[in-house]
């Protein structure tokens, strides 16, 4: 644990085990989101209420889990960040937070378009909905807010004390939602109240979801390197890498 | 080293407030008392968000219909709104006056712990903005011909929920204050942050029209204020650390 804290406070390091690691991840990505995607679309059976319309949860369900967890692992990075100064971290969350607010908007969008022949309607007032609009919200602020400084170390330490705040926040907000939907509305329509999907349906879904996360994990491992190149432009390592490339 | 010494003399005289080390509770005493004067001594500042919610107030009927039922019915709603907004709009000053001259830096090289000075400031502002607009918005719920027998929870529930507001609030200001246009950005912040207040206390003002209990709500608004006040001044006092060493 310890020597890996101390490894991560080199950038040059880590430039080194990602370059190694990140080839594993995109393969794995490509693979799991190309078989889930035609497994999903083109084999799996058509839900005996929706058709095919269902089909649009093979998006909608990895966007929306991802959309969660890139804010909690942003959050992590955050606090890693502020407590052992490990510059890295603050990379990695900076990287990930227009990949959530892109997940989430992704999540939003899918869900709208599902809605219009599910529900006759493309926005209902639904507590899902709801506290996934407001998590769309608080990407914004941790975007804006990390736009807003010039110098980057307030900024990245300002975007770390937000992603906490928010990170404590999410699940008051998640409940307080819920709680304000029931009382309300009468529950009409829920996207889960279905019985247990079956297995065929079940598992492209599973396949879809571990491809989304590998993705997740390629992208911010690419882009952590790139931002590594930026940030360290001035340091030998980075200068002797550039004059090695042709 | 006769130059040195010289400079030295000069700058020996170091006053305290209260005792010579003389605890938290002077320091924090002090800081109340201080805020207390500068503010009282510009009323306009105080009153500005007071006129504020009656105008917004006033916008709504024109706005949407004078229809007093109507009215009755999105009338907590609506109070509950406008007042969050008056006390968001009063926000961005309160930490930005103490910035500008320096007095911000002094705090923080105080002994004293800067969470609990910054906690005497958002009590200042709390007692100032959210304490008077909990006990106006029974006036203009008149207006917006809120039902009888709601106007006692109506203020109970704003006095509550605006000191969490205020807490919350605090977080974003404090993030914000190095920022020259940091006014936007702010609400963008915080609003987020603020549905779950919105929710149990506009909640308890509708389940207090509708004769059910009130308790619920008012005991999770306590719940939140609780929350708040342990973990916002600590976010509060990184998020001044970090504006002011830029």
């Amino acid at each position: 644990m310890w020597a890996l804290i101390n490894k991560l406070r080199s950038p040059k390091w880590f430039y080194g085990i990602s370059a190694r690691l990140q080839p594993w991840f995109w393969t794995a990505a490509l693979i799991l989101i190309a078989i889930g995607t035609v497994w999903g679309l083109a084999f799996a059976p058509a839900d005996y209420q929706q058709g095919n319309s269902f089909r649009i949860i093979y998006v909608h369900v990895p966007a929306a889990f991802l959309a969660q967890s890139i804010f909690v692992s942003m959050a992590i990075s955050a606090v890693v960040f502020m407590v052992w100064k490990i510059k890295i971290c603050d990379m990695a969350a900076a990287m990930m937070a227009p990949l959530g607010a892109a997940m989430t908007f992704i999540a939003l969008f899918s869900g709208a378009v599902w809605g219009m022949p599910t529900w006759g309607t493309w926005w209902m007032w639904d507590a899902r909905l709801t506290s996934m609009l407001i998590l769309l919200f608080l990407y914004l602020g941790v975007i804006a807010l990390r736009g807003a400084f010039t110098s980057r170390d307030s900024a990245s330490r300002a975007a770390s004390v937000l992603a906490m705040v928010g990170v404590i926040n999410i699940p008051i907000i998640k409940y307080s939602v819920d709680w304000w939907y029931t009382l309300h509305q009468p529950a009409t329509f829920t996207i889960t109240g279905r019985a247990a999907m079956p297995l065929e349906m079940w598992l492209p879904l599973l396949i879809m979801v571990l491809g989304f996360y590998s993705f997740f994990i390629a992208l911010t491992l690419t882009r952590t390197r790139s931002e590594i190149l930026r940030r360290e432009a001035n340091k030998r390592w980075v200068r002797e890498l550039a004059e090695e490339a042709p | 080293m006769s130059g040195t010494e010289g400079l030295l003399s000069k700058e020996a005289p170091v006053t305290f407030h209260g005792e010579p080390g003389g605890g938290l509770a002077v320091a924090f005493w002090a800081t109340l008392k201080r805020d207390l004067v500068l503010l009282l001594r510009r009323r306009s500042e105080v009153m500005n968000p007071l006129v504020f919610f009656a105008i917004v107030i006033t916008l709504f009927p024109i706005g949407i219909s004078p229809d007093p039922q109507l009215l009755a019915a999105i009338a907590p709603g609506l109070l509950w709104v406008a007042a969050l907004l008056a006390a968001l709009l009063s926000l961005d000053s309160l930490f930005r006056a103490d910035y500008d001259d320096g007095s911000l830096e002094q705090l923080l090289l105080t002994p004293q712990p800067l969470a609990v000075l910054a906690l005497a400031k958002v009590a200042v502002h709390w007692l100032l903005t959210g304490l008077p607009l909990a006990l106006m918005a029974p006036l203009l719920g008149v207006m917006l011909a809120l039902p009888a027998g709601s106007y006692g929870v109506l203020a109970v529930s704003l006095a509550l929920g605006s000191a969490s507001l205020s807490l919350i609030g605090a977080i974003g200001a404090a993030l914000t204050v190095g920022l020259c246009r940091g006014g936007v950005l702010l609400s963008l912040l915080v609003l987020p942050l603020y549905i779950p207040v919105l929710i149990f206390g506009a909640g308890a003002v509708q389940a207090a029209i509708f004769g059910d209990g009130v308790m619920a709500h008012l005991a999770i608004l306590g719940a939140l204020l609780a929350i708040a006040l342990i973990l916002a001044p600590l976010a509060i006092a990184a998020s001044l650390r970090i504006s002011i060493n830029g």
